[in-house]
């Protein structure tokens, strides 16, 4: 018999359009609200709901801490990445009219804008997931008995 | 991709990209050689930038291809590209340094989390240094602050007060930087602009109580970064229970550059269009940077322990820094950024000297240090040498910036100023004099927690060290480099601030 069924049950439906807005959020980021800060938090908000629900072994076993430094490392290195291919393309860092120097349009900026945006969303999602664990993981220093 | 035009953002790029890539390093020796080899490559960078601007005169790069100042431009000039040196050349220093201190102090788990925030904190204070825009100075600012809390709650391992130690400076730093972000703000509000060159041009003639307000703000937000006597209650501690390595990197290079930033703000921001200005110079610096000078050096000699007595004594000299700049003359201002090198030397070489003795003793109480001199040779001799150098003692970098202050006080007419400074320089004497006293003329401990084997601190460290102290010597004899470049970056500085 499982317990808190209900709460359980819902977490399992609401994980994945959670995850859904948060990439909806992630790609609309260039023409509206939203962005990679605002969509990493959302992402985050998933896993922090299950592990709410499932407790946080639960949730670390989905997602290891491990993945999470990881994680945080290549986002950010997409963000810098995309500077740093800008400056070898022969502009300024993050000068992204480079990427496509062409267009009419100033398409360089969509794309450049889209893999920052990329970047700074899975860095945050996996920050804000590290706090989190460290946060909820804490033993606490005095023994609840004790106080 | 032309490297020359390129180079003023490398400072900042070049750590900033490779640091995260040190989380990702197996534990132990390899994010040090990385580190190293990082902090390497971004002193690097700086000596180039520091050699092109003293021939071709101030660099503009603007990121984003976003030309200022709607965009973020970084503009470096000598006052800043000296500054730049300075903090990535006691890095370069401080990063093989750090080692051995280290593998003591912090746990083998943490050592690529410590060697990736000390490479943010450097990349946040290169940024604040370079950048042209007001507003990222506050962005990088926070980006070095944050990571100076984490690293100094690192040194809980050993002393468990780190944590409040760090929580303090949290605060008061956190209360600086929104203190300084409303200044900018207000400065936003009455310009509409956020570059400081073209701040600097908006600002000309107007006067109004909002500007008035924003000066102060950022003048107060400026000041508790630097730990501006009495604003300075947060830098003991956090001194004295951050990993040894870390106080030798901070006490070199944080405050220096929040000296630089008050610098910037003071003359390039404001000018001497700015009515308040005068009265600032007058009212707050110039009486403050004196007091900090015998209030804080005073407190120093009564510490017990040298890592506190240190940081007291960094206190007092940022009083020097502070005074300096307080005369508003092309001396003082360039006697203050001579100080500003020269302090970091020998601050940085001291602090390494203790950190030897806590590798070998396990302590920094003054107790530690009894008969050093037959135990340590090499690192007491260090001490004394940077010692002598913070006294003031001809031949050493601490008598060339006393000897600037001195004739920028005399030049100016502030001949009591003088006299103050010599004073408190003799305070110097006193608290370096006695932990002198205690390494050279006391019996080692030979009973108790404080017994030392006769065994000086590994290569690892003395070399670094001892470029420091020989750096210390050299450029106090050799004073063309420093001395020029001070002078003509603060001719630019008072050019720009419209000195008449």
């Amino acid at each position: 018999m499982m317990e808190h069924a209900i709460l359980k049950i819902t977490t399992k439906i609401l994980f994945a359009p959670i995850i859904l807005f948060a990439l909806y959020v992630q790609f609309h980021g260039d023409y509206g609200p939203g962005g990679g800060f605002q969509a990493g938090v959302i992402f985050a908000v998933a896993f922090i709901l299950h592990a709410f629900c499932f407790g946080l072994e639960e949730t670390k076993k989905a997602m290891p801490q491990k993945a999470l430094i990881i994680a945080m490392v290549i986002g950010f290195l997409f963000y810098a990445g995309t500077g740093v291919a800008t400056m070898l393309l022969g502009a300024n860092f993050l000068g992204y009219d480079v990427i496509d120097p062409d267009s009419t349009h100033h398409a360089g900026q969509h794309y450049g804008i889209l893999l920052v945006e990329w970047g700074v969303g899975v860095t945050v999602a996996s920050t804000m997931l590290t706090i989190f664990y460290h946060f909820t993981g804490r033993e606490p220093d005095i023994d609840q008995e004790d106080w | 991709m032309n490297m020359i035009a390129q180079l003023p953002v490398l400072p900042v790029i070049v750590p900033l990209v490779l640091a995260p890539i040190t989380l990702l390093l197996p534990k132990g020796r390899a994010p040090h050689l990385y580190a190293t080899f990082v902090s390497w490559a971004t002193f690097a960078a700086c000596i180039f930038l520091l050699r092109e601007v003293a021939e071709a005169g101030v660099l503009s790069y603007h990121l984003g291809d976003w030309a200022p100042p709607l965009g973020i431009e970084y503009r470096v000039d000598l006052a800043n590209a000296l500054v730049l040196v300075l903090v990535s050349g006691i890095a370069a220093v401080v990063f093989p340094f750090a080692y051995r201190s280290v593998q003591l102090e912090i746990d083998k788990h943490q050592s690529p989390f410590f060697y990736g925030a000390l490479l943010i904190c450097m990349t946040g204070l290169l940024g604040v240094t370079i950048t042209g825009d007001a507003f990222n100075v506050f962005v990088f600012l926070e980006i070095s602050s944050l990571s100076t809390y984490a690293l100094i709650a690192m040194g809980a391992r050993r002393d468990r007060r780190a944590l409040t130690a760090s929580f303090n400076y949290l605060v008061m730093g956190t209360i600086g930087a929104t203190f300084f972000v409303i200044g900018i703000g207000l400065l936003y509000q009455a310009t509409g602009t956020l570059n400081m060159a073209d701040l600097h041009d908006r600002l000309a003639g107007q006067n109004s109580r909002v500007i008035d307000a924003g000066f102060a703000f950022i003048l107060v937000g400026i000041g508790l970064k630097l730990a501006m006597f009495p604003m300075h209650l947060w830098l003991p501690n956090a001194y004295t229970y951050a990993p040894s390595a870390v106080s030798a990197f901070l006490a070199a290079t944080a405050t220096k550059v929040a000296v630089y930033v008050l610098i910037r703000f003071l003359f390039t921001v404001f000018g001497f269009d700015f009515a308040f200005l005068g009265a600032a110079f007058t009212w707050v610096l110039l009486p403050l940077g004196l007091a900090g000078m015998f209030v804080a050096s005073l407190v120093a000699v009564f510490q017990e322990d040298v890592k506190r007595m240190l940081a007291y004594s960094s206190v007092g000299q940022i009083g020097y820094m502070l005074l300096g700049l307080s005369f508003a003359t092309v001396e003082g201002v360039s006697a203050s950024l001579v100080h500003v090198v020269n302090h970091a030397l020998m601050k940085g070489a001291l602090f390494m000297a203790v950190a030897c003795v806590v590798l070998r003793a396990g302590s920094h109480s003054i107790h530690a240090f009894a008969g050093l001199s037959k135990r340590m040779p090499y690192t007491t001799w260090a001490f004394l040498i940077s010692g002598l150098s913070l006294i003031g003692v001809p031949l050493t970098v601490g008598f060339v910036s006393k000897w600037y202050l001195l004739t920028a006080a005399f030049a100016a007419g502030h001949w009591y100023a003088g006299f103050l400074i010599v004073a408190s320089s003799l305070i110097a004497l006193l608290y370096i004099g006695r932990v002198a006293e205690v390494m050279l003329l006391r019996e080692p401990a030979t009973e108790g927690k404080y017994v030392i084997a006769k065994q000086d601190a590994p290569l690892s460290m003395l070399i670094p060290m001892w470029i420091l102290v020989a750096a210390n010597i050299y450029f106090g004899v050799n004073t063309d480099l420093t001395g020029d470049l001070a002078r003509r970056a603060a001719e630019a500085l008072m050019l720009t601030a419209g000195a008449g």
